[in-house]
């Protein structure tokens, strides 16, 4: 349950695959355009309702309610052992023949 | 007015109503430029809506951005005499560009814009990217207390998103920006342009005048610091080529500054092979800007922009182009981490990857200028960059770079004498340019001020833009 004036992400379909243009890849063509955007929940509602929302420019957004108080998931992601040798290996000729030691 | 209601909200018919938006949300009219064929004034047209250079340098001290330090890169120069045939090896200096508020370039772009839509009385500004140019705007707006909406291309049909454009999101969101994020395609364009409808904002394209013209004080300030910290202009400024803004902006900062004989030398990342608007190809590829997909079509047809006419003419300003791999610049990332003790993104090491193979082949005293660097972070990192494609089936490992297939793996040399500036053919692309300039505009013939004008477009003569026209047989009147 969402209470209105909570900061939520709502979902839209823009266009249906049958709506977009003609000059697209085939993969694109067979999927919507999809839009998310966030705002203020004008009123009480369950996830997946149809909502309306205010965002951060006073604008009134009609959307699928996906998410509330939506998170940044990203971060450093797993860790690249590969990236560990590359290092090893300039400063390793950097230094090889240096004299100044 | 007619109310946004009963208008025609499909796809034909705001694209339809492209050009009277513009007018509306850029506040000029780009007709006065034209000649009705091929030719426009393109000086004037800088000139007339434009700034001056001191005030926009003005503009943007008043704002914080610009006047970022030149930085000398002697570990990485060391490195280049090392792997080098003996008398080989420029001396590379970098612009740290992320020191600018939202950390990169665009904040001189979004400065112009910004200052310009608040000048015009415009309550709020919009713009549809999904780089470091959104972070700039926003943090602009900020400043200026304006409203600002975000419009990105975001994630492919699974919600699963770029960690760099994620993280873009993030930080416009921080400065207080609405973001808009879209699924894979081209319409994110419709989507702008209904944005700009309904809001009256200002659309503070990358491509407009203000945006290319807020660029110049970066060529500028690079001659000067040259001159000051080793008493000549750079030899060669490399600057990474996506939709030509940051090749032209600097190119004609350098003009400018008289650095006439100085260089101009594009890099893009090679991304041949993905398509730009596939839902599948979209989280295949580790790069998001500065890559051939944006730098080939943008060169070759400008006004393919957001604006009628393009303000950012890479050919224009070109003497060579060069392309360069995924992993040759995760490699040159850590690098510049691991040597100069300088963490930046990995987008913006683009050109400082082509200067390192370039500066193999020039002479010890010569000097290589690379224009910009960006803030890195958590999305926008070689960490969550290279992790992410593995998760997507890419595959990363160190080899031949040459052997790179954008989409299929990442190759990480082997060695650092394996990082390679593969030398586009700038000729093929300015026929390419001149195709597109006939198709068009629909013209059976041209005039000599249509060969004018294409010769000063491509930075070719008037002999060489005859001969193409000529194989095209396309007559001269």
């Amino acid at each position: 349950m969402a209470r209105k004036g909570e900061w939520v992400q709502v979902h839209q379909i823009v266009l249906k695959p049958e709506e977009r243009p003609a000059h697209l890849p085939e993969d694109t063509k067979k999927v919507p355009l999809e839009l998310w955007v966030k705002g203020f929940l004008n009123h009480d509602a369950e996830i997946g309702d149809e909502v309306e929302i205010t965002t951060l420019t006073g604008r009134t957004i009609k959307g699928e309610l996906v998410e509330i108080n939506p998170k940044y998931e990203y971060g450093f992601g797993e860790f690249v052992p590969e990236l560990l040798q590359v290092g090893i290996q300039l400063r390793s000729i950097l230094k090889d023949g240096e004299c100044h030691e | 007015m007619v109310s946004v209601m009963s208008r025609d909200m499909s796809y034909a018919g705001v694209i339809s109503r492209k050009n009277e938006i513009m007018k509306k949300t850029v506040g000029m009219d780009y007709g006065i430029f034209e000649s009705g064929s091929i030719a426009f004034d393109y000086e004037r047209m800088m000139r007339e809506t434009g700034y001056s250079l001191s005030e926009i340098q003005e503009i943007q001290r008043s704002v914080g951005v610009g006047n970022t330090p030149l930085i000398e890169l002697k570990n990485l120069t060391a490195l280049v005499r090392k792997i080098s045939p003996k008398g080989k090896g420029a001396r590379i200096f970098i612009k740290d560009e992320s020191c600018n508020p939202s950390g990169s370039f665009k904040d001189r772009r979004a400065a112009v814009s910004v200052y310009h839509a608040e000048k015009l009385g415009y309550k709020g500004v919009a713009a549809a990217t999904s780089g470091n140019y959104g972070a700039a705007v926003a943090s602009q707006a900020a400043m200026r207390n304006l409203k600002c909406i975000i419009l990105q291309e975001c994630y492919d049909s699974r919600k699963v998103g770029q960690p760099e454009i994620l993280e873009k999101q993030r930080k416009c969101e921080c400065y207080g920006a609405e973001v808009v994020q879209l699924s894979v395609g081209p319409e994110l364009f419709y989507t702008f342009l209904k944005t700009l409808e309904e809001t009256g904002y200002f659309n503070a394209s990358l491509y407009s005048t203000f945006g290319i013209a807020g660029v110049e004080t970066l060529g500028y300030e690079v001659a000067i610091q040259c001159r000051e910290m080793i008493g000549k202009d750079p030899d060669v400024v490399l600057i990474t080529h996506a939709g030509g803004g940051n090749v032209t902006g600097t190119a004609r900062g350098l003009i400018k500054a008289g650095a006439i004989n100085t260089k101009v030398v594009g890099a893009s990342v090679d991304l041949s092979g993905l398509h730009m608007a596939s839902d599948y190809d979209f989280n295949r590829k580790s790069f998001t800007t500065g890559h051939t997909g944006f730098g080939i079509p943008f060169a070759t047809w400008p006004d393919r922009s957001d604006v009628p006419r393009n303000a950012a003419r890479p050919l224009r300003y070109l003497d060579k182009y060069v392309t360069i791999k995924q992993g040759e610049v995760f490699y040159i990332t850590e690098a510049l981490a691991q040597l100069e003790g300088l963490e930046r993104g990995p987008a913006g090491n683009t050109s400082l990857t082509a200067a390192f193979a370039l500066a193999m082949e020039m002479d010890e005293d010569e000097v290589i200028v690379v224009q910009e660097t960006e803030y890195t972070g958590a999305g926008k990192h070689p960490l969550p960059q290279l992790s992410f494609a593995k998760q997507n089936g890419v595959e990363v490992k160190f080899g031949n770079p040459d052997e790179e297939i954008a989409g299929k793996n990442i190759i990480l040399p082997q060695h650092p004498s394996m990082i390679k500036a593969r030398e586009m053919d700038l000729n093929k692309m300015r026929k390419s340019y001149v195709k597109n300039c006939i198709e068009n505009t629909k013209v059976q013939s041209v005039s000599m001020k249509d060969v004018e004008f294409l010769s000063e477009d491509t930075k070719s003569s008037v002999e060489n833009i005859k001969e193409i026209l000529t194989d095209m047989g396309i007559s001269i009147v």
